[in-house]
C-alpha cells in the first residue's frame, strides 16, 4: 500500500519536472530548470516562474481534486460509475464560474470566480446525492447525472451566447473540455485554499467509507454518523471539483479512470484508494497536459480531449461489465 | 458608366467633337453624382459590417437601401453615427430578398448558405475579400466604385487615402519590435491588414521573426522569449470572456520594457477602409513616444 503511494508520488514528481521542461519555447532541460530558481527578470525565468510553473502546479491540483472526489463519490455512493464530470457536478460548477464572469463578478471580487464556481458544484452534489441517495441504482445515478450535465452545459451555452463579448461564444469549449493554458500564478492562489479544506475533508472520509462497504445499516451500527459523512462528502467534493473548475474548465473522465485503475491495488478499501487516487489523478492529468502540448502544439488542444480518449472506452465497459444490473 | 465610356471614344474621332465628347462625359458624371447612373444599381444591400463601411463612403445619395446590423456598433463599426441613417439588415436571406435589392454586397466570409440562396432567388451578389493589406483598401474601394457606378468617387478617396499613407510612413532607422497580441493569445503576421499598419506605422513585428505571416496563435511563452519592446493589443469589448483575461496575465507587464498597450481601436483597422489612417496614426504616435523615451 504505501509502496503504491510512493511510486505514485515519484511518477507524479517526475511528471512535474517533465511538466516544467515541455512548451513551445525551446529551452534546453537544464537551462529551463536553472531559470526556474533564477532571480531576476530574463525572459527564461519569467517563462518559467510565471507561465510553466503554474501551469504544473495547477495540473497537479485539479487532477488531484478530480481523482480524489471520483474516489469518495464512488465509495459513498458504492458505484464504480461515479464521477465529477459524469454526474454534472463539474459541468454545473462550470455554469458558476460562467456566471461569475459574465456578470462581472469575477472581476470586481477576486474570490467571486472560485465562491461562485464552489456553489454550482454544491448544488450538483447535492441533487446528485437526493436523486440517487441511499439506494439509488446504477440506472438512476447515471441518468440523473446526464440530466444534471446536460442541463448545466446548456445554461454556460446560453450564458455565453447572451453575452455582449464576441469572444465568449467560443468558450463554451473551454468550459465542455478544460484546458491549463496560460494561467497564471492568480489561479494557483485562487483554487489552492479551496482545493486543500475540500482534500482535508474528502481524505478523513476514509473509514467511514470502509465501513459503508458492508451498507449503510452496518455503518450506523459501527458508529458512522452517516448524515455528516454525507455533509462532509458534499462539501469536500463541491470544493475541491468547483475550485478545479473555476481555473481549468470541465476536465472529464479523470475521477472515473484512476479509481478504477488503483482499486486492484490497494485491495478494493474505499479509505485507502482516497490517498491514491488524488496522487494517480495528479498523474493523470499532468500526463494529459504533457500530451496537449506535445502531439498538436499548435492546435491548443483542450484537456478534456485526452482524458475522454482514454475515459471513454473505460466507461463503456464498465457500462458493459454492470449491464445485467441496468437492464 | 460602360455606355459613356464606350460612346466617348466614337464622339472624339470626329472632327471638332472633342469639346462636346468632354462635355457629355461631365454631364454623365454629373448625373450620375446625384441619381447614379441608369447602368448602376439603385437598390444595394450591402449584409457586411466592412462593405457596409466601404458602400457607405461610396454610395450616392440613396443608392444604399441597407446595411448590416454590425455597422450601429460603435466598438466594430467606423461610422456607427451614419449608419443610424439606414435600414439595418442580419444577413438573413429572407429579409434581404423582401428588400428587393438589385445588387447585394457580402464579404468573403458572410454566410455561405445565405449567399447562395440569394443567387439562386436571381439576385446578384458582389462578393468581397476582406483587406490583407494597405493595398487592398485601394483595390476594394475602387471595385466598389465600379459596383456602384461611381468611379469617380472611388478614385478620390484612394487618392486622399494614398497621400495620408505616404505623409505617415515613412522608413524609421531602427525600428522597435513590437508584438500583436490580441484575445485567446492570437497575433497576426506581415500578411494581415494590422500587421501592415503596424509596418508603416513603423514597427517591426516579432510574429514575422517566429513564421507567423497571416493569423496565428501565440503562445505567451514564445512572446516572453521574443523579447518585444511593445506588445500592441485591441480595445476592450464590451462584457466579459475568458478570452480577453489573457491581457491580464501578469507576465505580459514584465515581458516588454514599455508594457502592453492597447494600441489599436478595433473599428479603425477591422476592416480595410480608408479608416486604417487612424489606425496608423495612433501606431506611430506610440512609436514615437518608445523612441523617444529609450
Amino acid at each position: 500500500m504505501s509502496r503504491l503511494l510512493a511510486v505514485l508520488l515519484a511518477l507524479a514528481a517526475a511528471l512535474f519536472t517533465v511538466s516544467l521542461i515541455v512548451g513551445p519555447a525551446a529551452i534546453g532541460p537544464l537551462a529551463s530548470l536553472q531559470a526556474l530558481f533564477a532571480a531576476g527578470d530574463t525572459p527564461l525565468s519569467l517563462v518559467m516562474q510565471e507561465i510553466r510553473l503554474p501551469r504544473a502546479i495547477l495540473a497537479t491540483l485539479v487532477g488531484a481534486s478530480l481523482g480524489l472526489s471520483g474516489a469518495a463519490l464512488q465509495g459513498y455512493l458504492r458505484n464504480p460509475l461515479a464521477e465529477p464530470g459524469l454526474l454534472g457536478i463539474s459541468g454545473s460548477a462550470a455554469l458558476g464560474a460562467v456566471i461569475a464572469i459574465q456578470t462581472g463578478l469575477a472581476a470586481t471580487f477576486p474570490l467571486g470566480l472560485p465562491l461562485s464556481a464552489l456553489t454550482g458544484a454544491f448544488a450538483g452534489v447535492l441533487l446528485i446525492t437526493l436523486l440517487a441517495g441511499r439506494r439509488g441504482g446504477t440506472l438512476s445515478l447515471i441518468l440523473a447525472g446526464i440530466a444534471i450535465s446536460a442541463l448545466a452545459s446548456a445554461m454556460v451555452s446560453l450564458a455565453l451566447n447572451l453575452s455582449p463579448n464576441p469572444f465568449a461564444t467560443s468558450e463554451i469549449v473551454f468550459w465542455m473540455m478544460g484546458s491549463l493554458a496560460d494561467r497564471s500564478m492568480q489561479h494557483v492562489w485562487l483554487a489552492l485554499p479551496f482545493v486543500m479544506v475540500g482534500a482535508a475533508l474528502l481524505l478523513t472520509l476514509g473509514r467511514p467509507l470502509d465501513a459503508i462497504t458492508l451498507g449503510e445499516d452496518a455503518a450506523e451500527t459501527l458508529g458512522m454518523r452517516l448524515a455528516r459523512v454525507r455533509w462532509q462528502l458534499i462539501v469536500g467534493s463541491a470544493l475541491v471539483v468547483g475550485a478545479s473548475t473555476a481555473v481549468a474548465g470541465t476536465i472529464g473522465f479523470v475521477g472515473l479512470v484512476v479509481p478504477h485503475l488503483l482499486r486492484p491495488w490497494v485491495g478494493a478499501m474505499p479509505g485507502r484508494l482516497l490517498g491514491a487516487s488524488a496522487l494517480g489523478g495528479a498523474v493523470m492529468v499532468l500526463a494529459a497536459d504533457i500530451l496537449v502540448r506535445r502531439v498538436l502544439p499548435e492546435a491548443d488542444l483542450k484537456l478534456g480531449v485526452i482524458t475522454a480518449l482514454i475515459g471513454a472506452p473505460l466507461f463503456l465497459h464498465l457500462i458493459y461489465q454492470t449491464r445485467q444490473e441496468l437492464a | 458608366m460602360v455606355s459613356v465610356a464606350i460612346a466617348v471614344p466614337l464622339w472624339l474621332h470626329r472632327p471638332g467633337g472633342a469639346l462636346a465628347g468632354l462635355l457629355l462625359v461631365l454631364v454623365a458624371l454629373n448625373n450620375a453624382a446625384f441619381a447614379g447612373e441608369p447602368s448602376a444599381p439603385q437598390r444595394v444591400v450591402s449584409m457586411n459590417l466592412c462593405t457596409d463601411q466601404l458602400a457607405m463612403l461610396v454610395a450616392g445619395e440613396g443608392q444604399l437601401a441597407s446595411v448590416s446590423a454590425l455597422s450601429r456598433d460603435p466598438i466594430s463599426s467606423a461610422i456607427a453615427d451614419q449608419a443610424q441613417a439606414y435600414p439595418v439588415n442580419h444577413g438573413r436571406a429572407e429579409e434581404i430578398h423582401l428588400l428587393d435589392p438589385d445588387l447585394v454586397i457580402a464579404g468573403r466570409f458572410s454566410a455561405g448558405a445565405t449567399v447562395a440562396m440569394l443567387k439562386r432567388l436571381g439576385i446578384p451578389v458582389a462578393v468581397f475579400e476582406p483587406a490583407t493589406s494597405l493595398d487592398d483598401v485601394r483595390r476594394n474601394l475602387l471595385r466598389m466604385g465600379e459596383l456602384l457606378g461611381r468611379t469617380e468617387r472611388a478614385r478620390e478617396l484612394v487618392e486622399a487615402f494614398d497621400r495620408r499613407v505616404a505623409m505617415l510612413s515613412g522608413e524609421p532607422l531602427d525600428p522597435p519590435e513590437a508584438a500583436l497580441y490580441f484575445p485567446n493569445g492570437y497575433t497576426r503576421g506581415e500578411d494581415t491588414l494590422v500587421g501592415d499598419i503596424v509596418r508603416a506605422a513603423g514597427f517591426n513585428n516579432i510574429a514575422s521573426g517566429l513564421g507567423v505571416a497571416g493569423g496565428g496563435h501565440l503562445p505567451l511563452e514564445q512572446l516572453v522569449v521574443a523579447e518585444p519592446e511593445l506588445v500592441i493589443t485591441g480595445s476592450r469589448n464590451r462584457g466579459y470572456s475568458r478570452s480577453q483575461a489573457i491581457m491580464q496575465h501578469p507576465v505580459l507587464d514584465e515581458v516588454a520594457r514599455f508594457g502592453a498597450r492597447r494600441g489599436l481601436v478595433n473599428r479603425e483597422w477591422v476592416c480595410g477602409t480608408p479608416r486604417v489612417l487612424a489606425a496608423i496614426e495612433r501606431i506611430g504616435a506610440l512609436r514615437g513616444e518608445l523612441v523617444g523615451s529609450r
